[in-house]
């Protein structure tokens, strides 16, 4: 994976904004910016210590060359699509969507952070619906709460419990879906045909652009 | 005008004044104080049948004099109007009955200010003439446009539009001035996303056609003598005779100069030939010429950094403190040349705030769509090297203070300086200083651009940064010299778009001003105006002021030295007769007198009656209107005040304040507009020379043993319809702490 990263890098030497217009998703809104503000403003995020670099930023370091900083900064990752900033970006850039797009890049360039809680709960989420066409709450939070260990995810458990007994008594969770494969869609053969076509398609689509 | 003289005042008991006030007791005080021959009340003094009884007086009772006791002067004033009679207006409504509570306690302080102000009216109409006119009028109707550039010409093409004759003076060999020398300029039209066609051909090929101007080039103006609609205008040409040209009003628009990027050496100017200023890249481009643009040794560019803010919109006052306007945009469409011939070039703007006013933003857009970067820094330094420049720069996003970017070319946007002629109030700098100094300033003498044969100088007074002054709050066109206007840049900084809007509004400022003058009519602010000021010159003792305090610089000197006036130059604010220390000056229908008639006919209760009395004397342009306002909005004050209006601030003669002390007035407030660098003054300035001057009231105030707090200045703004009569009533509440002036009954 690290090989398409250099590759990527050498094709585009210093020209990383260029990288981003064809490589990322809606990257090619990046130039539009006009460093008002208003995003990183808006973002509920920004408050979080956690959270390198506000959407203003990672535009401006995009322009300004910094791609190792940028495809490796968690910042994309700690977007909750919120929309604050895309409802209320002056330019009009649909910052949410481009945010994604440029974490995607970094997943897809296999450089974005390691042990990343959101990158880990998109990945956890998307295995856990696609296999039976629905997601399997009690299996997705179980996969969460002991990703970091079995003490941990018991602890986390029990923190939960009023609010998964209050779910359970309004009927919002099954326990037995712990058991067995839990409820599953009608046509699961179809789902995971029509996925895999998708995924066929956008692969072709990015190689394509990759290769160009 | 006629001999014999007829006083009549009419009273109006409408719109609630019947009801508010005791009618009888104000026609009493007309007929017995006021002295009127004729008393009329109607109920409804501004319908047409009202109007009917005054005229019909004024034709066949031969009333000449009319004291109309109803509304502020400023309302019903097309009722009102007999041009050929002299009116006085009793402010009963918004001067009184708006401004006080309906209740049986206020009925007596109510009606007492009503009858103050009927009393008032009278005495101001028999105290006035109704003028006649300006005698010296000049009826030369055509426009002098000094300068043919893009302002020049659309000036010159506008006027010639509606009808006038102009005189086109361009000191180059060509029409055209900056925007010439544009490869293209910033669009004017929709989509905004491309450099358009600079516009000059255009216009030159327009004034070429057109039989209604005449230009000279290699021109400039030797001598301007004369006032508005006769204005005596030399012309030097080059090569050649210097012609006398018939000049009605005049267009300066002689635009700017760049800032001189050899001031800026930090920023590589100078040191290599790769660092060129906006001037400098346009003539790079003309000679690309839509082709891949090339640098002065050939070499194509491949990347480019425009800086903005290059010696401009500097804090530390080594440079230019303004913004030029347009150099934002300038940058967005140069960054277009390189990026339409080949969208390969790297292109950065460094800014800190990227102004692009107007639809400057669509263009804006367009070129980030382009592939333009911009980017926000402040750059420190621009380092030349053998063949790239460094740009060393601090990345205000970023906040990295060691950014930097390497560059092909670089290029400065420099700001504006006006070419607005010579300071006439610059003070001649002490010859001290220079043997201090480590490096004395070499300052050049600029050349005169008008060389107006004024008393006062030979060009317009300059304001902030030498732009020419013009009226920028309220009247943009208005310079200090009547019926010359300046427009473009030369005034304030502005892109071409706003020049030409600039230049067209300034050349239908100057057609009324020779239209008004041919009528012997003043311009603005009191256009129409058919009073002027004369001097009885047997008490004149030649001490200047008045020629010294015109702010229009309407007074010469004769041979005698005593003042000549220039009506057609006056404003008809006043200034003169309220600087004058003999009051020898007045107009017709506004004098020392019209004011000391009204000061004098106000009832002065007794001391211990509790009644004090305050004199108002408030600037007619915005003050009063404001005292009308605040009374619209019922926004009650003090019974005790006595309003008069004044031209202006500066009209106010200090026996007004004098005389109103001695006869036991408890205070007096002075309204007027702001004055100083941020100027609301309608005559520039007049409230500050007026200020000036009645700051020295406090001497008389020590001599009489009065309070200093019994005059108060007031800077007064139109909307200041709700503290205005807060103002008054807190004035009013002082004035009773400190007590009846000790003066009264003398
Ligand atoms: S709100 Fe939009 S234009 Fe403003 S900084 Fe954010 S992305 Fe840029
Ligand atoms: S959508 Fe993402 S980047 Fe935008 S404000 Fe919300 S959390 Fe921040
Ligand atoms: S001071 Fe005012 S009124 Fe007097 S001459 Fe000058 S412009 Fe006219």
């Amino acid at each position: 994976m690290s090989n398409a990263n250099e590759q990527m890098a050498a094709r585009y030497k210093n020209n990383f904004l260029k990288e981003i217009e064809e490589q990322a998703e809606m990257g090619e809104w990046v130039k539009m910016c006009m460093q008002c503000g208003v995003c990183s403003g808006s973002c509920p995020t920004n408050f979080h210590p956690g959270w390198d670099h506000p959407p203003q930023e990672i535009f401006m370091m995009i322009r300004a060359g910094k791609r190792e900083e940028v495809l490796t900064s968690n910042s994309m990752w700690m977007c909750t699509s919120c929309y604050n900033c895309y409802v209320r970006c002056p330019r009009k850039l649909p910052i949410t969507h481009i945010m994604h797009g440029i974490a995607e890049y970094a997943y897809r360039l296999g450089v974005a952070p390691k042990f990343q809680p959101t990158l880990h709960l998109s990945q956890t989420f998307w295995n856990n619906c696609t296999k039976t066409g629905r997601v399997n709450e009690v299996k997705l939070t179980q996969s969460l709460y002991f990703k970091d260990g079995f003490m941990a995810g018991i602890k986390k458990g029990l923190e939960m419990k009023d609010v998964a007994l209050g779910l359970v008594k309004a009927k919002r969770l099954n326990i037995m879906e712990a058991l067995g494969g839990g409820h599953k869609c009608k046509d699961i053969k179809g789902i995971q045909a029509m996925l895999a076509k998708a995924k066929e398609l956008e692969a072709k689509r990015k190689a394509a652009k990759a290769a160009a | 005008m006629a001999a014999e003289k007829k006083h009549a005042a009419y009273i109006c008991s409408g719109c609630g004044l019947g009801e508010r006030l005791d009618i009888a007791a104000l026609e009493a005080a007309a007929k017995k104080e006021g002295k009127m021959q004729v008393v009329k009340t109607h109920a409804f003094l501004c319908s047409a049948e009202g109007v009917a009884m005054i005229r019909n007086d004024i034709d066949n009772d031969g009333v000449t004099h009319v004291a109309i006791c109803a509304c502020s002067r400023r309302a019903k004033t097309e009722a009102f109007n007999f041009p050929t009679t002299a009116i006085s207006r009793g402010n009963l409504r918004e001067g009184v009955i708006w401004v006080r509570p309906d209740t049986d306690e206020a009925r007596e302080t109510t009606q007492e200010m009503a009858e103050d102000y009927v009393r008032m009216a009278c005495a101001e109409v028999k105290a006035m003439t109704q003028p006649s006119g300006n005698p010296n009028t000049g009826m030369n109707k055509t426009l002098l446009v000094v300068g043919g550039g893009m302002s020049g010409m659309t000036s010159a093409l506008e006027a010639a539009k509606a009808g006038y004759k102009v005189v086109l003076v361009e000191k180059t060999g060509a029409l055209g001035g900056w925007a010439a020398k544009l490869y293209k300029r910033v669009p004017t039209r929709e989509p905004f996303k491309a450099p358009q066609d600079n516009g000059v051909a255009d216009l030159v090929a327009q004034i070429e056609a057109d039989a209604n101007i005449k230009v000279y080039l290699n021109s400039t103006l030797a001598k301007t003598a004369g006032a508005p609609g006769r204005f005596k205008v030399d012309i030097a040409m080059e090569s050649g005779p210097t012609v006398t040209e018939d000049i009605g009003a005049i267009v300066q628009a002689t635009g700017f100069s760049l800032y001189d990027a050899n001031k800026l050496p930090h920023l590589g100017y100078g040191k290599s030939p790769h660092v060129v200023d906006q001037a400098g890249l346009e003539e790079l481009a003309r000679a690309a010429n839509g082709g891949v643009m090339k640098r002065a040794d050939g070499k194509e560019v491949k990347s480019v950094v425009f800086v903005q803010c290059a010696g401009q919109r500097d804090a530390t006052g080594e440079h230019l403190s303004y913004c030029s306007g347009y150099c934002c945009n300038t940058s967005v469409k140069q960054a277009m040349y390189f990026k339409d011939a080949n969208p390969d070039v790297d292109c950065v703007v460094l800014y800190t705030d990227l102004r692009t006013p107007g639809n400057g933003e669509d263009f804006y857009r367009s070129a980030q769509n382009k592939g333009v970067i911009f980017s926000k820094g402040v750059v420190s330094e621009v380092v030349p090297g053998g063949n790239a420049c460094t740009v060393k720069f601090h990345d205000l996003i970023l906040d990295d203070k060691a950014a930097q970017i390497e560059a092909d070319l670089v290029v400065l946007a420099t700001g504006v300086v006006p070419n607005s002629g010579v300071n006439i109030d610059a003070v001649p700098a002490a010859p001290a200083e220079a043997t201090e100094g480590a490096a004395p300033v070499v300052e050049e003498k600029p050349i005169s651009i008008l060389n107006l044969d004024y008393r006062q100088g030979p060009d317009i007074p300059q304001f902030k940064f030498g732009f020419t002054d013009s009226h920028f709050i309220c009247f943009p066109y208005e310079t200090r010299r009547t019926a010359i206007y300046t427009a473009g840049p030369v005034r304030r900084p502005m892109d071409i778009a706003q020049a030409q809007e600039d230049a067209t509004g300034a050349a239908m400022k100057a057609i009324q001003a020779m239209e008004n003058a041919g009528l012997g009519k003043a311009a603005h602010p009191r256009a129409g105006d058919l009073s002027f000021p004369t001097a009885r010159l047997e008490g004149c003792t030649q001490c200047k002021r008045c020629t010294v305090e015109c702010p229009f610089g309407a007074i010469d000197e004769d041979e005698k030295r005593f003042p000549l006036f220039n009506e057609s130059r006056c404003r008809r604010c006043g200034t003169c007769m309220g600087a004058c220390p003999v009051r020898v000056i007045s107009f017709e229908n506004y004098s020392v007198n019209t004011v000391g008639a009204q000061i004098k006919a106000v009832n002065i209760p007794d001391e211990f009656s509790e009644k004090p009395r305050i004199l108002i004397l408030a600037c007619e342009n915005d003050a009063y209107p404001a005292l009308d306002m605040a009374a619209m909005n019922r926004n009650e004050y003090s019974a005790f005040v006595r309003a008069i209006p004044v031209r202006c601030l500066g009209s106010v003669n200090t026996i007004w304040i004098t005389d109103a002390l001695n006869s036991g007035y408890d205070g007096v407030m002075l309204m007027g507009c702001k004055h100083g660098e941020e100027y609301q003054c309608h005559f520039v300035k007049g409230s500050e020379l007026g200020r000036y001057r009645l700051s020295k009231v406090g001497d008389t105030l020590k001599n009489m043993n009065l309070e200093a707090e019994r005059v108060f200045d007031l800077e007064v703004a139109i909307t200041d319809i709700d503290t205005l009569p807060r103002k008054i009533n807190d004035y009013a509440a002082k004035i009773q702490e400190i007590g009846m002036s000790p003066f009264k009954g003398f």
